[in-house]
């Protein structure tokens, strides 16, 4: 079905794939600066505030006015820092995370209409680099962002840096395990690990993934949580407790990369769950693209809500949790799958 | 000779070869010459990262992935150690004891490692025991070799970590019982310390 539409599809040409990964960086760090004024919005609504309301019209023009900020602000390096590490750490936060989104579904396939001029007849695929085994990828260039965050504390010369990235080390080692053996499930029962075969299982089966693997969708969630250092386990740059973490030295775009960077993350943990969980796009129907916005943004408002309801956790409480409770159930999972699909 | 690299160097595979061997040997040479713990292990986690592109120009994607995701990790770990020891923004003084006899042995296992991959030179001479099936995805070629000719190492392996595992929660299980948060006695402790 998909692979018959796939050979209808014009060929991928370099200029396409250069068209589309133009494409992402433009519409996901537009959608990253969006998220921020999203955030702060749904924040203040379920805070029963207003939020940001003054510049333009529902505040709507705040992301200009931080943006303005952000770049024209002073861009601060500390005396004493490794000036070369600190300068490069941001950029290696937003740059894998836009690596990751290179591999990821986002928006429709379509062909450029002939009168534009130069780019006319130009096919621009979904998916800029159509890996088969697409899922690993994401979630190794997702891990190799939180190399910005602990060159970042551990560059910069401060005690809460230092702490910050130390909390990175130790929060990549707990959910990282986690990450990889929930998401095994599922890939267990499609057999492969390519985003168009989730896809094409779940339309086959009518069913969403979900309810085959309620206990993989949760564990998976939570990760996700950890792995784009949404509240319960921003212990990185947790304010109450240590400044600002591995981004106290930070001033100006530098430290906005590091947001941007976090916001896209955010998106791809959201694409991610909404393709392999909750049925992905339907590729038949005229209101698949819809339907798939409107599951990443249900995804994107769940990691709002949750930091609106619930408290931080310590250090020791993600240990707890990842490897005393989380594994060993991801662990089962995987058993009970395993021996349900030899049976 | 000249003709011929300059005829790959216009291909695109032969490009991203020539530019990833050198960012590599570039910089791993940083992470052996550095003073600087941050350098050296910023290096080895990106020239690290970087090899991963010789598994895709390959076509061997999921070995590429693997190895991204695995010295992703390890190298993570690694830092945590920088971390604990060493002041990160200062540069270090190494102390070689014997520059003569690091010299003898460092240059023996290279000619050693030189000489063991540059045997097959003649590209007739190799020949791809399990060569990749058509229409089976990498992941599934490896994980059948894996599990038919290399079952024993690879079962000998898991055996290892399971015992390095075991070992390591054993040197560190002295006090596994006191949380080191929410365990008053250990403040209590600190502040025993002080009177002292």
């Amino acid at each position: 079905m998909e692979i018959a539409l796939v050979e209808n599809l014009p060929q991928v040409t370099w200029l396409g794939v250069l068209i589309k990964a133009v494409l992402i960086l433009a519409v996901i760090s537009a959608l990253a600066g969006f998220g921020t004024y999203v955030e702060r919005k749904v924040l203040a609504f379920m805070q029963r505030r207003l939020g940001p309301m003054h510049v333009g019209p529902y505040g709507l023009l705040q992301i200009a006015a931080d943006g303005i900020k952000l770049f024209t602000k002073e861009d601060i390096i500390p005396q004493n820092a490794n000036k070369f590490i600190f300068m490069i750490a941001p950029i290696i936060t937003a740059a894998t995370a836009f690596i990751a989104l290179s591999s990821v579904p986002v928006f429709p396939d379509f062909t450029i209409p002939e009168f534009v001029p130069l780019l006319g007849g130009v096919f621009v695929p979904s998916i800029a680099s159509d890996l088969n085994i697409g899922i690993l990828f994401v979630l190794g260039m997702m891990a190799a962002g939180l190399y910005g965050p602990l060159l970042a504390g551990m560059s910069q010369s401060n005690k809460w840096g230092i702490i910050g990235s130390a909390r990175t080390a130790v929060q990549f080692l707990s959910y990282e395990v986690v990450t990889g053996l929930s998401i095994l499930a599922p890939i267990m029962l499609v057999g492969s690990l390519s985003f168009v075969d989730f896809n094409n299982y779940q339309l086959e089966e009518g069913v969403w993934l979900i309810f085959y693997q309620p206990v993989a969708f949760v564990l998976f969630l939570i990760a996700g949580f950890a792995e784009t250092n949404r509240t319960p386990f921003d212990l990185l740059e947790h304010e109450a407790e240590i400044i600002s973490g591995y981004a106290t030295e930070y001033s100006g775009m530098r430290w906005g990369m590091f947001f941007i960077g976090e916001y896209a993350n955010m998106i791809t943990v959201s694409i991610i769950a909404a393709i392999v969980f909750l049925g992905g796009y339907d590729s038949e129907s005229t209101f698949g693209w819809l339907t798939i916005m409107l599951k990443i943004g249900f995804f994107f408002f769940l990691m709002l809500w949750v930091r609106a309801a619930w408290p931080h956790v310590r250090p020791d409480q993600l240990m707890w949790l990842c490897w005393k409770v989380l594994m060993p159930l991801a662990v089962v999972n995987i058993l009970v799958t395993a021996l349900v699909i030899m049976v | 000779m000249l003709e011929n690299f300059l005829a790959s160097l216009m291909t695109i595979e032969g490009f991203a070869f020539y530019l990833f061997s050198v960012l590599t040997i570039g910089l791993f040479l940083v992470t052996v010459m550095s003073k600087n713990v941050l350098y050296a292990m910023t290096s080895l986690a990106a020239a690290m990262v970087l090899i991963s592109g010789f598994f895709f120009i390959l076509g061997a994607d999921f070995l590429g992935v693997v190895q991204l995701i695995v010295y992703v990790g390890a190298i993570m770990a690694l830092y945590s150690f920088a971390m604990m020891f060493f002041d990160a923004t200062k540069d270090i003084k190494e102390k070689n004891t014997n520059p003569a006899l690091v010299f003898l042995l460092g240059g023996l296992s290279a000619v050693v490692l030189v000489l063991m991959f540059a045997g097959p030179i003649h590209s007739d001479a190799i020949v791809a025991l399990y060569p990749m099936h058509e229409g089976v995805g990498n992941a599934q070629d490896v994980g059948m070799v894996l599990f038919t000719k290399y079952l024993i190492p690879f079962e000998v392996a898991a055996l290892m970590l399971l015992v390095a595992m075991i070992s390591g929660i054993i040197l560190a299980s002295k006090k596994m019982d006191d949380s080191l948060t929410e365990d008053l006695g250990v403040d209590e402790e600190m502040m025993i310390k002080d009177d002292k």
